[in-house]
């Protein structure tokens, strides 16, 4: 039904010597039913992967289908799909029932069916008593239901979402997370999520696609790209504070940084130069006297838990220790404890992920 | 004005009311002299500044027409009056329909030659009718369009004013509006009429009122296509009526027909004068 297929999909700019590619043979198989997150720094190349599949832009190269059906010429309205956009997009004009019955009646739906669809929507987003309000009445929150609303009562085959919560302030953020996962569950629709945030990424996602510069860098369950991010890029972008990566010389059962040697738990996967990379939390503290010996130059309290950073030898390392645990003193040298199931290894040139763990889909 | 200071308010008030009255004394004289006889306001030098009793007696002559004291013939300003009335409304519609829909191409739509189009209409705004009068003129004449009502008003509906007006209008509803309707299923007239009207309407509004006078007050070109007496604008009429040379003016009918030349403009500016405010005030965005 609702599966939507990417195929060597590219978008260039302009034509001749002036064009500029922003999104490179990006591949990928949604299934139906899948919320999928797209999540990537701004100028990704996500929105625009968004805006393709919604037929706002045209698809300069490979194909979409959405459903079984290749939709590179169709209009959007044809593509049975509904998109909530950043700023709502509400007419404003109109009264909320006529907004979300809008679509419907250019579809030349008989009015007891817009009347009952629309009411639905209302019910399950609870904003029965605002059908008859205009948009300018209602709150950032208010609108941002609406704007699903409008996107519910189409009925369609696939829900895009072009960063719906960016407008939110940070409780209403969370709450309309929870809100939307809800609705997915009830629901069942595709549905593609473009956000810049990866709280949201992880919260939301049953897959997500990270991108970087118009590439897709890895797909997987926010578990696979949290736990085996599949390059350097992946590593930084997912995760607050992100992944230490120190980069070194492999040999054998230690890795050299600079003039100081680091005792590894495994050995690496392979010699000579390359990126350690090893998540703020994964590090405990040792004992005196053993594991990697960490200077701590700076400590943050954040409540539950305590970010403190420090070096390395010469390399800069953030640790995340327990909020209960007594706090190291500035100028200490405090000693670190390496679970060698939690070191990822990754290429210095390419920063693609190297070693047998790095085969994540 | 939160500051209390009852010099600079007296002040203030003062060059108001000095402003009022500046603009609105010829327009009280206008309509004390209306309300003589002729004779009465030529006879008397100053002219009296309190209205007189001949009110009833000067609008009629000046609505319907018919001999004067003096001999002479008035002709009847009414049928003027609705020629005035249709033209200026024509030319504000017309005006508004065909800059909505032109703006609409320009901004909306990608089509070779637009930047071209645009920066077209936009030099024809160095070129007001007068510039252009004796070829359009020509053209109008060669249509057989003199003495029509389209003689009189198509040649001046083309605004590259109202195009850009609402050009500029048209650049500031969000992108994502046009994105929402195409979801929709809205294709580009169903657009522009549920969603790119309603939102001008404030716009509209203002620019009625505009167009309205403008047509309203057209008075060179009218003189320029109409030879036929039924085919005159009230303006016109009114330099008719100032007869030169030795023939005597019934200033009471004069002035009479002036007050009425200047009641549909009020009238419009009054009824549309809130939707007009509203226009500036709040943005529907």
């Amino acid at each position: 039904m609702g599966a939507i297929s990417l195929r060597a999909v590219e978008k260039t700019y302009g034509h001749g010597a002036k064009a500029v590619k922003v999104i490179h043979g990006v591949g990928a198989e949604i299934a139906d039913g899948e919320f999928i997150v797209i999540v990537g720094p701004s100028g990704c190349g996500k929105s625009t992967l968004l805006r393709m599949v919604a037929g706002l832009e045209e698809i300069s190269g490979g194909e979409i289908a959405i459903g079984g059906r290749v939709v590179n010429q169709l209009e959007p309205a044809e593509r049975d799909i509904a998109m909530v956009f950043q700023n709502y997009a509400l007419y404003p004009h109109m009264t909320v029932y006529d907004n979300m019955a809008y679509g419907l009646k250019i579809a030349k739906r008989s009015k007891d069916e817009i009347e009952q669809r629309v009411q639905k929507a209302a019910k399950i987003l609870e904003l029965g008593g605002l059908l008859q309000r205009t948009p300018r009445q209602l709150s950032g929150g208010q609108r941002q239901r609406v704007a699903m609303g409008r996107a519910i009562v189409r009925q369609p085959q696939v829900f895009l979402f072009d960063e719906p919560l960016s407008n939110l302030d940070a409780k209403l953020r969370a709450q309309t997370r929870l809100e939307i996962q809800k609705l997915h569950r009830e629901l069942g629709v595709t549905s593609l999520f473009v956000t810049h945030d990866q709280v949201e990424a992880m919260t939301l996602a049953q897959r997500m696609i990270v991108m970087n510069a118009g590439r897709i860098e890895q797909i997987g369950t926010p578990e696979q790209v949290y736990g085996r991010p599949a390059s350097t890029f992946v590593a930084g972008f997912i995760g607050s504070p992100p992944m230490n990566l120190l980069q070194g010389q492999a040999e054998g059962a230690s890795f050299r940084i600079g003039n100081a040697s680091l005792p590894l738990p495994a050995a690496a996967p392979r010699g000579g130069p390359l990126l350690l990379g090893l998540r703020p939390e994964h590090a405990g503290l040792g004992r005196d006297g053993e594991g990697w010996p960490l200077q701590v130059e700076m400590i943050e309290m954040l409540g539950a838990e305590r970010l403190v950073y420090g070096r390395l030898g010469d390399a800069a390392f953030t640790l995340r220790i327990d909020g209960t645990l007594p706090a190291p003193r500035i100028g200490d040298t405090v000693r670190l404890q390496v679970p060698a199931s939690q070191l990822h290894w990754f290429d210095v040139g390419s920063g693609r992920r190297v070693g047998a763990e790095g085969a994540a889909a | 004005m939160v500051e209390n200071r009852p010099l600079a308010t007296t002040l203030s008030h003062l060059v108001l009311v000095l402003g009022v009255i500046i603009v609105a004394f010829p327009v009280y004289v206008t309509f004390v002299a209306s309300t003589h006889t002729a004779e009465e306001i030529v006879r008397n030098v100053p002219m009296p500044l309190v209205p007189g009793s001949n009110i009833v007696e000067s609008y009629k002559l000046a609505l319907l027409g018919g001999q004067t004291a003096y001999g002479s013939t008035i002709p009847p300003v009414a049928p003027m009056m609705v020629v005035s009335l249709v033209s200026a409304l024509v030319i504000a519609i017309g005006k508004i329909a065909i800059s909505l829909l032109s703006a609409f191409a320009v901004v909306y739509f990608r089509f070779p030659g637009r930047s071209l189009v645009f920066w077209m209409i936009f030099v024809t705004l160095m070129l007001p009718v007068e510039v252009r009068i004796l070829p359009t003129y020509k053209i109008v004449s060669d249509l057989g369009m003199l003495n029509t009502y389209a003689g009189l008003t198509v040649p001046l509906i083309a605004s590259a004013t109202a195009t850009f007006l609402f050009r500029q209008f048209f650049l500031t509803v969000p992108d994502e509006l046009v994105e929402a309707a195409r979801i929709d299923g809205a294709g580009p007239m169903r657009f522009f009429k549920d969603v790119l009207l309603p939102l001008s309407r404030t716009s509209i509004a203002a620019l009625f009122v505009i167009q309205f006078i403008y047509g309203w007050n057209q008075y060179l070109w009218p003189l320029l296509v109409t030879t036929s007496e039924d085919m005159y604008p009230v303006v016109m009429g009114i330099k008719r009526m100032i007869s030169g040379g030795d023939a005597a003016t019934e200033w009471n009918a004069v002035m009479a027909t002036a007050m009425l030349a200047m009641i549909p403009p009020a009238l419009v500016v009054l009824l549309m004068q809130k939707q007009f405010v509203k226009g500036l005030v709040d943005t529907e965005k």
